[in-house]
């Protein structure tokens, strides 16, 4: 049955549901109403879990890294800012590939300060070796937790579910929550083998040299790809248990023989998709959703793209002195494609800039040129800026 | 797909009302979808919030930039440069206020009904809170959900004192504006002549 909820409030129902025994969490917008939520479920004796209010959000990814370490079932979550200042715990508990989950309540990050929502914040820590899922709506936030669970556990690696800020954290929509018994035979109960135990003490994450490093970051990065395999089949079997999917990597969405496809991550696609149905362009177009951006699942989009003339890469973040992040690696991947499709890299709605249906013809417009452009962001007004600074 | 953008101050409750009116659309299986456009989160700053409702999933997320409907938790904000901006031709506007509805049409040039929902909120919450007032009204005014819809959304988010107050408060809001006056705003035919 839908309920109305605000995404956070799902969201925090969605964790309670996991049985996390440990919460770490420091407040920040837009992802403080999801721990607030937490909190409340917690002291209304409706979540049985240890709830620990830190001084910063470097303690809250420590204390969640501690509690994993230890054998729990943890969750934290985060946003910008706070994203950048668990950076250095990020890569750590990466690195010692420990199962946790998090959620990134996607929004900008300084400076200028921005409050409001774009990716950069979970793109700027891509590279820490977490698995990095990006959502469309908030039924899908809500799935995605609980499939996260089951990837990062039998994965043993920390999974960043990635929802956009006050776009989905702050829209209440329907929602089905699931039934305990339905997460529970989902979700078994946590046993971390490499849990430390002072029984049988040893140390983790500690001093490697030159002669066994390259092993460790190779094998991390091996892992990675190999959870390709677990991200589908979780969406897969929590598909049979609750009746909903979400394509595994990617998902695709519109005519499957487009010519065009965009490409983007998050809840831009739902306002594309009723741009498609709004005003139907005369070329067919399809959508492509990148789910997994952490394994980056190359092979996945070379057979979704393989007949195509174009692909538009929509980022809602800027690698700025060089462009495009996602487009990037689109373009790395279709390259080894017979007749790879151009790609045309852009970005929009960063800090917060509202998207509009009208971005779709915008979008387009892109492909009616031969030769890609360079990388624009396709919202900004030059006007606003000094001829030197166009 | 029928879109309502709701003008407030921080403290009257603009993003609870907004989450009220989509969540009363689940009430009736129906489709809702309620956000708020922060601004700076202080009280007192002019904030703004959006309802979206349909008989099918609602995809978009982008902003509510041609509403059908406008609520205005504060008179003066009918002042504010942007705040009359997209207004459907011939769409409504409920505004909190205790002036009469002929007068602030005249004076505005639109569709205007007046109530005055935080002298209703002050006698029967005890709180200047406006919200739940306007709402009624504008469900009475529109027929667009039942006044039980919001009943049952304001018992699922209240309890206590808190929710019977809010339940005699929407029952008399619902009774000081003429009953069905828009009705014929929110049909097909109005948003096919509308767009066409």
């Amino acid at each position: 049955m839908l309920q109305a909820l605000e995404g956070s409030q799902a969201i925090a129902r969605a964790v309670a549901l996991c049985r996390p025994a440990v919460v770490s969490a420091y407040p920040i917008t837009p992802q403080t109403h999801i721990v607030e939520n937490i909190s409340k479920l917690v002291a209304d004796g409706q979540f049985d879990c240890e709830f620990v209010s830190v001084e910063s959000e470097f303690s809250a990814a420590s204390v969640a890294l501690g509690a994993a370490m230890a054998g729990s079932r943890a969750y934290t979550a985060s946003a910008s800012q706070g994203i950048l200042l668990m950076a250095e715990v990020l890569y750590n508990i990466a690195g010692m590939r420990v199962p946790l989950v998090m959620t990134c309540a996607n929004r900008a990050v300084s400076a200028p300060l921005s409050i409001w929502n774009d990716q950069q914040d979970s793109m700027a820590v891509r590279d820490a070796g977490w698995i990095q899922l990006y959502c469309a709506d908030n039924q899908e936030a809500v799935d995605t937790t609980i499939q996260a669970y089951r990837i990062s556990e039998r994965t043993e690696l920390p999974v960043m579910v990635c929802m956009d800020g006050f776009t989905l954290t702050h829209t209440l929509e329907g929602i089905d929550v699931p039934e305990q018994e339905q997460v529970d035979s989902f979700l078994p109960a946590y046993h971390f083998k490499r849990a430390l135990d002072p029984r049988n003490p040893t140390s983790v994450g500690t001093l490697v040299s030159p002669d066994h490093y390259s092993e460790a970051r190779h094998s991390h990065h091996q892992a990675l790809l190999k959870a390709m395999d677990d991200i589908i089949a979780a969406d897969q079997d929590w598909g049979a248990i609750c009746g909903r999917s979400y394509g595994g990597l990617l998902k695709t969405i519109g005519d499957p023989d487009a010519d065009i496809a965009i490409l983007s991550l998050g809840s831009v696609l739902g306002t594309l998709e009723a741009a498609l149905s709004e005003m139907p362009p005369e070329r067919s177009v399809k959508l492509i959703q990148l789910r997994s951006f952490r394994p980056f699942p190359a092979e996945a989009l070379r057979q979704v793209c393989a007949d195509l003339s174009h692909i538009i890469v929509l980022e809602r973040a800027i690698a700025p002195g060089s462009g495009g992040i996602v487009g990037l690696e689109v373009l790395a991947a279709l390259s080894s494609l017979d007749k790879p499709p151009r790609v045309h890299n852009c970005a929009a709605g960063l800090g917060g800039r509202d998207i509009p249906m009208e971005i779709l013809p915008q979008l387009l417009a892109l492909a009616d040129e031969d030769r890609p452009a360079d990388f624009q962001v396709i919202d900004v007004v030059l006007d606003r800026l000094p001829e030197e600074d166009r | 797909m029928l879109e309502i953008r709701i003008h407030g101050r921080g403290g009257q409750g603009n993003v609870v009302a907004a989450y009220l009116l989509a969540a009363a659309a689940f009430e009736v299986k129906r489709y809702g979808q309620a956000f708020p456009n922060f601004g700076a989160e202080r009280r007192g700053a002019p904030v703004v919030a959006f309802v979206r409702i349909d008989d099918q999933p609602i995809r978009r997320r982008n902003q509510v930039r041609s509403p059908a409907f406008l609520i205005i938790q504060d008179e003066a904000l009918l002042h504010v440069p942007g705040v009359l901006d997209g207004l459907k031709d011939g769409g409504g506007i409920l505004v909190n206020s205790h002036h009469s509805s002929t007068q602030l049409s005249e004076q505005m040039n639109h569709d205007i009904i007046a109530l005055p929902a935080t002298h209703l909120a002050q006698k029967i919450l005890g709180r200047p809170v406006p919200n739940t007032a306007l709402l009624a009204g504008f469900l009475a005014l529109t027929e667009l959900l039942p006044q039980q819809a919001l009943s049952q959304a304001l018992t699922h988010r209240f309890k206590g004192a808190v929710l019977e107050r809010n339940l005699q408060l929407i029952e008399e809001a619902a009774q000081q504006v003429p009953a069905r006056q828009w009705n014929h705003l929110h049909t097909e035919e109005h948003h096919h002549a509308a767009s066409a």
